[in-house]
């Protein structure tokens, strides 16, 4: 009695749901069984979708293992050769000292006198690059601000995707676009016709071109995105002052969004860093330390495709060289890719 | 009007003028980026044309342009995209339901995700050095001197996997399909936020278990979703070049995968639809590659001929994906 004052209801009820369930187990002993069979199987599905989820870690530590034991330090058994004798496995960076791989200003691998200084291959790239981001960037931004503050909505969705479909084109697609037409019908005309420069059949601003096209639509989807997160209300304060289209754009809109627009930037970049066939089909394959962007240059990309194209050994040091180029290429794109994410989150401005 | 008023109007007028000079400016560059796939389109298509016919989707390559053909890139186009798909889907969905429905804020998840966005962010050239090292050479576990092979008989055809798997077709399958997992696990996630939790709620309320709820309820609302993510990562893995140079894709081939040269081959011995997979290949990007690079000028209006049907393939792939996503929109409303 003294129970039923402090909860009337809480004793009967328990009791309803003991005698309840020992209603339903008591009789069947199957249901027992097949719930914890059920059970077993859930575990079993749920341990199988870990392990796909594994997979993704696995690749990252099968990309870190290979670039660093082929290029740092090689962690396979000696092999005895058919003399007898030990032949040690030696890896890229055992052989050729990282100095001379950081310092030294020629790439010789194919020649008798081998030099491996990685500076013309990363000068190359950084060229490429640099041609890429001037194009890409501008006109990437231009049309984020156009798309989500000028376009009607009728306009945007149509523009957008079309503006996506340039990043859908095959790179192989746009390196044959530059050999075949940017360096014909564009370069020599202007630049060797109208200004008299020397403009080489392989040259690295007919790939810059096509490379920064190619990071257009990046720059431009991701900018939009978050150019349109920015709140209406700041804007309409922004007008309410007396502000133009212009003002509130580079004044309030890009700026509150700039985390944004910066992280897209260095995706872009990684992007053109890591670009391979364009490359290696417009920009040609002399590594040389240059300033001329219409001469023929090689990048960290290219030289890799072009060894792997050619019969190199198995364990020549020219076989180990393209690791230790890939590794500073991973290194570089993960980096701007590590940058991009602490900018976005770090100065990401947010608002309720 | 006074002077200041004067004034104010002069500079009202200047920023007048620079507002809608920054309006052109925007619309400009947004136009020629336009105009530039405009072009380019054009471009191909006007150097394809009249080299695009019959004979060329019909024979291999030749070191005569006008016999040149895509037979051999084509077959080998089929073949990775196929087994690239096998791989992938149930890989990506299956990781992208774990990290979704499954995974709890722990460490291990966010490593995961942290390492989604890198992975996505890494050049496909290196993939390929992982896919040399991991499929091709098999890490070195095998030596290739023995010429190890697994032999399964199934019924029609002997399955015979050599260790390692050598410069194959599955090797160039397998280094593709991790190429584009970080994408499609990324795409699947998304799809699957996107259904609603009271839909999760209600089907645990009648007493179904997880992986019920998931099979029965999440899965199909998120189909949509998911297929239009993987049709686009399989059209970016057939436009991918780099990789597949590493793995060692022949840019000269006169003979198709498993010598299947036409369906009715796989038909009349199925053993060749078994060979196909471990055999020599090339793909559609690698021979215009090839062509590109070949000196005799006829041979750009091949590269072209290449370019347009990749092209033709990928808006076909994108149509695809365009039209499942619509459908999607018209029947599920929540």
């Amino acid at each position: 009695m003294k129970l039923s004052s402090d909860n009337p209801f809480k004793k009967e009820t328990e009791l309803a749901t003991d005698t309840q369930i020992e209603a339903v187990i008591a009789p069947t002993g199957s249901l027992q069984r097949s719930a914890s069979l059920v059970r077993v199987k859930e575990g079993f599905i749920r341990t199988i979708l870990l392990a796909c989820a594994g997979v993704s870690i696995l690749t990252t530590i099968g990309i870190i293992f290979v670039l660093f034991s082929n290029a740092v330090y090689d962690v396979a058994p000696d092999r005895i050769g058919a003399d007898g004798k030990v032949k040690p496995n030696e890896a890229f960076f055992q052989i050729v000292s990282p100095v001379e791989f950081l310092t030294e200003t020629r790439w010789t691998p194919q020649y008798a006198e081998k030099h491996f200084g990685i500076l013309p291959l990363v000068c190359g790239t950084l060229m490429i690059s640099g041609i890429a981001a001037m194009i890409g960037i501008p006109v990437g931004l231009c049309s984020a601000v156009y798309l989500s503050e000028y376009a009607t909505p009728r306009a945007r969705s149509i523009i957008k995707p079309v503006l996506e479909v340039l990043a859908g084109i095959p790179t192989v697609v746009y390196g044959y676009f530059a050999l075949v037409f940017v360096t014909p019908y564009l370069l020599k005309p202007l630049i060797q016709d109208v200004l008299g420069f020397d403009v080489g059949v392989f040259n690295a601003a007919s790939a810059g071109i096509v490379v920064g096209i190619m990071i257009i639509p990046m720059i431009s989807s991701l900018s939009e995105d978050v150019l349109r997160s920015v709140p209406r209300s700041l804007r309409e304060a922004a007008y309410a002052l007396g502000s133009t289209r212009f003002d509130v754009s580079t004044k309030v809109v890009v700026p509150a969004a700039l985390s944004g627009i910066i992280a897209s930037f260095l995706l872009a970049i990684a992007r053109a860093i890591g670009e391979t066939m364009a490359v290696t089909i417009a920009a040609g394959q002399t590594a040389v330390v240059t300033g001329n962007p219409f001469e023929s240059v090689a990048t960290m990309t290219s030289y890799i495709v072009n060894v792997s194209l050619g019969d190199t050994e198995l364990g020549s040091i020219e076989e180990k060289s393209i690791y230790a180029v890939g590794l500073t290429l991973f290194m570089m794109t993960l980096a701007m890719n590590i940058i991009s994410q602490f900018v976005l989150r770090r100065f990401r401005e947010v608002y309720n | 009007m006074s002077d200041q008023e004067l004034e104010y109007a002069r500079l009202l007028k200047r920023r007048h003028l620079i507002s809608s000079g920054f309006e052109w400016g925007c619309r400009i560059a947004t136009f020629s980026a336009l105009l530039f796939l405009g072009i380019l389109l054009l471009g191909v298509v006007w150097q394809a044309w009249g080299w695009l016919d019959t004979q060329y989707l019909t024979s291999f390559d030749s070191r005569r342009p006008k016999a040149a053909g895509l037979l051999a890139g084509l077959w080998g186009t089929f073949w990775l995209i196929l087994f690239t798909a096998i791989f992938t889907v149930p890989i990506g969905v299956g990781a992208a339901i774990y990290l979704e429905e499954y995974a709890r804020d722990s460490w291990f998840t966010r490593v995961i995700k942290v390492n989604l966005a890198n992975l996505a962010g890494v050049p496909s050239i290196v993939y390929g050095m992982l896919g040399v090292t991991a499929f091709v050479r098999m890490f070195g576990w095998f030596s290739a001197v023995d010429d190890l092979r697994i032999e399964t008989y199934l019924g029609f055809g002997t399955l015979a996997i050599p260790l390692p798997l050598g410069r194959c077709l599955l090797a160039g399958s397998c280094t593709l399909s991790l190429l584009i997992l970080p994408i499609v696990i990324i795409a699947s996630q998304e799809a699957l936020r996107a259904v609603p939790p009271s839909i999760r709620h209600a089907s645990y309320a009648l007493g179904a278990t997880k992986w019920q709820t998931i099979r029965h309820q999440v899965l199909p609302a998120a189909t949509p979703g998911i297929s239009t993510g993987i049709i686009l990562s399989l059209s970016r893995a057939m436009g991918e070049t780099a990789p597949l140079i590493m793995i060692g894709a022949l840019t000269y081939l006169a003979f198709a995968p498993g010598n299947l040269n036409t369906p009715m081959d796989g038909i009349r011995d199925p053993q060749l639809i078994l060979d196909a997979p471990f055999d020599m290949f090339t793909s559609i990007p690698i021979q215009i590659f090839n062509w590109v690079g070949q000196p005799k000028s006829e041979f750009q209006h091949v590269a072209a001929a290449g370019s347009l049907v990749l092209l033709v393939l990928l808006v076909l792939f994108n149509a695809t994906a365009i039209v499942i996503r619509n459908r999607a929109q018209k029947r599920i409303t929540w």
